[in-house]
């Protein structure tokens, strides 16, 4: 880790009454980093928090040293995040060409402009004129992505890239993190895939119940099963009755 | 689950049920109005082709000052899911302006002849009118809506409270008496279509609807605004999330709409005249276009302006006389047949 970019300290948040973020911590440099968590572990929520669409009801997120929680989304947008959503959330009424063009504003000079991203996902290239609705999963994610790096923030934050995406596209996602991180790109991954996650980013911290209960790495989470059951709930978990989401251990390997 | 189910079947049965009755009903009118037409001050479409032709302009022109009107108010909508009330009230307000405006660069309060009326003496107080119903549109978004954003309950009745305010003041200002804007001269012809005569005022009202419509749909699709305006109709919070100051754009839209409305409210008091009471009527008809089109779509307000445009234009003329009374029911008998066919209206999507 090279310095700190974004630090979040016991960040909370939640939905009317319900509390889904219950102080979440860590802090990641210039890296690839996973969050890996089951469902409803509060890994959307936590994404949106930094995003500032969900507003937080605790704690302090800084990027590169600036603090940047409590303000709009569309100042956080401009301090440094690209937000890749869940879901992809593109705009149905708009082309491919269409999503690029209304960011490429601002881009002339930088490392990201729709051709720079044409250039990334070629596939997108062929499908300019074709309207976000109509693409298929691996190209809705790759335009999803190729829109977020047109704000050429200094991180990106991917919510379940993988999501319903055939192994191969997942491959092409793959290689688009690493590309950025050897940019100088830090990217912050949200899975709750193990085989997405761990290809993605070699560092993984471990979300259970609103939290981040532990931290290992992508080697450590692959040969060991009992972490996986523990705090992803696979595994043999279903097999000897043992409840991942239950109590969560102590963070044995944080 | 046996409630869903129901409900399902339901939504199965009417859209079916839709999917046959609209062409039965629809070819059943054709029918009617090209062969029998029995009764009626019209003959028969194949035998009188004259007052079917001016019937149907008639409808195409009114759909096209419909369209100015209800396209600003469904943009507003559509961006930001605000019910503006007092979009009828812009729509007085620009008429009555205009109006004065006229009287003083004609340099007569009445008996204006179109004679006497320059291209420059409609166009001008358009503009001016217009430009004033949009600053007064931001004004309003500005002040009052902006610090309510989201809650559409409060914007709705903000407005209509505001709509009230203004028809008060505009009695005042303006007087209870119905004011008209005098078309230009060049545009005050008659011209003859299938032996009947025909006013090139209403051609003139169409043109300038399309003209418009096409710079809507430029602006729409062809500047980096207008995108931003289609994404954050689809989906405002992203937009957000994208580093897109919003705050900019929903200001820009209301000047847009609102400017839409005082267009429309000078072509309208051109064409019927402002008075009293108007506001509230076009609120009502931007109302009725926007629920047939799919509240929040421009293409739907296209729609809903032609269906509704026709459907008033024909049903007077092609009822049996001693219904014509009734003729203002099949706007909401078409209202409530694309409502049980398209909930959501022709283009509209689920919130």
């Amino acid at each position: 880790m090279t310095g700190t970019l974004l630090e979040v300290r016991d960040l909370s948040s939640g939905y009317g009454e319900s509390q889904v973020l219950d102080g979440v911590s860590f802090a990641m440099g210039v890296e690839a980093v996973g969050i890996l968590g089951r469902n409803g572990m509060g890994k959307t929520t936590l994404c949106a928090t930094l995003m500032g669409l969900v507003r937080r009801s605790a704690g302090e997120v800084h990027l590169d040293g600036r603090r940047i929680d409590g303000t709009s989304p569309e100042q956080i947008a401009r301090s440094g995040i690209s937000y890749v959503p869940q879901g992809r959330r593109l705009f149905p009424s708009l082309t491919v060409d269409e999503h690029l063009a209304m960011l490429a504003k601002g881009t002339k000079g930088k490392r990201w402009t729709p051709k720079a991203v044409y250039e990334l996902f070629p596939r997108l290239a062929e499908r300019k004129g074709s309207s976000g609705g109509d693409l298929s999963g691996g190209e809705q994610q790759m335009l999803a992505v190729g829109r977020a790096l047109l704000l050429n923030g200094s991180l990106v934050l991917m919510d379940e890239p993988s999501e319903g995406l055939a192994p191969t596209i997942v491959d092409v996602l793959v290689e688009a993190v690493h590309h950025l991180v050897s940019e100088g790109t830090a990217v912050l991954v949200v899975e709750q895939k193990l085989r997405a996650a761990t290809a993605m980013a070699e560092r993984q911290l471990l979300m259970v119940s609103g939290r981040i209960q532990a931290e290992s790495t992508a080697a450590e989470l692959l040969a060991n099963p009992d972490l996986q059951t523990r705090y992803l709930g696979v595994g043999s978990a279903v097999e000897t009755g043992e409840h991942a989401a239950g109590s969560p251990a102590k963070g044995r390997v944080s | 689950m046996v409630g869903t189910a129901v409900q399902s079947a339901r939504r199965d049965i009417m859209r079916r049920f839709g999917a046959l009755v609209v062409p039965v009903i629809s070819l059943a009118a054709l029918v009617w109005v090209l062969f029998l037409a029995r009764g009626t001050t019209a003959q028969p479409a194949v035998r009188d082709p004259g007052e079917f032709a001016v019937t149907l302009l008639d409808g195409v022109t009114f759909a096209g000052l419909l369209f100015v009107v209800a396209s600003g108010f469904t943009l507003i909508f559509g961006l930001m899911r605000t019910v503006n009330m007092a979009h009828g009230s812009l729509f007085l307000l620009a008429g009555f302006t205009a109006i004065a405006l006229q009287q003083k660069m004609v340099g007569k309060t009445t008996n204006i002849a179109p004679e006497d009326v320059t291209l420059m003496s409609w166009i001008v107080p358009l503009i001016v009118a217009a430009a004033l119903a949009a600053l007064l549109g931001v004004l309003l978004q500005q002040v009052f809506l902006r610090w309510n954003q989201g809650q559409e309950l409060r914007q709705a009745l903000i407005t209509i409270a505001i709509s009230v305010v203004l028809a008060d003041q505009m009695l005042r200002q303006f007087g209870g008496l119905a004011k008209t804007m005098v078309w230009p001269g060049a545009v005050s012809h008659f011209i003859e279509i299938f032996g009947q005569r025909y006013a090139t005022s209403r051609l003139f009202m169409l043109a300038v609807a399309v003209v418009v419509g096409v710079a809507l749909w430029l602006w729409l699709t062809k500047t980096r605004m207008g995108m931003v305006i289609r994404a954050g109709v689809d989906d405002e919070p992203m937009v957000r999330a994208l580093g897109i100051n919003v705050t900019l754009i929903f200001a820009v839209t209301f000047f847009v709409g609102a400017f839409l409305a005082g267009v429309g409210g000078v072509m309208g008091a051109s064409f019927a005249g402002a008075a009293t009471g108007s506001d509230g009527a076009w609120l009502l008809n931007s109302l009725v276009v926007v629920i047939i089109g799919g509240l929040g779509s421009i293409k739907g307000a296209v729609a809903g302006s032609l269906l509704y445009g026709l459907v008033s234009a024909f049903a007077p003329v092609y009822l049996p006389t001693q219904y014509t009374f009734y003729a203002v029911i099949f706007s909401f008998v078409l209202l409530a047949l694309v409502l049980a066919v398209r909930p959501y209206g022709l283009f509209g999507r689920p919130a």
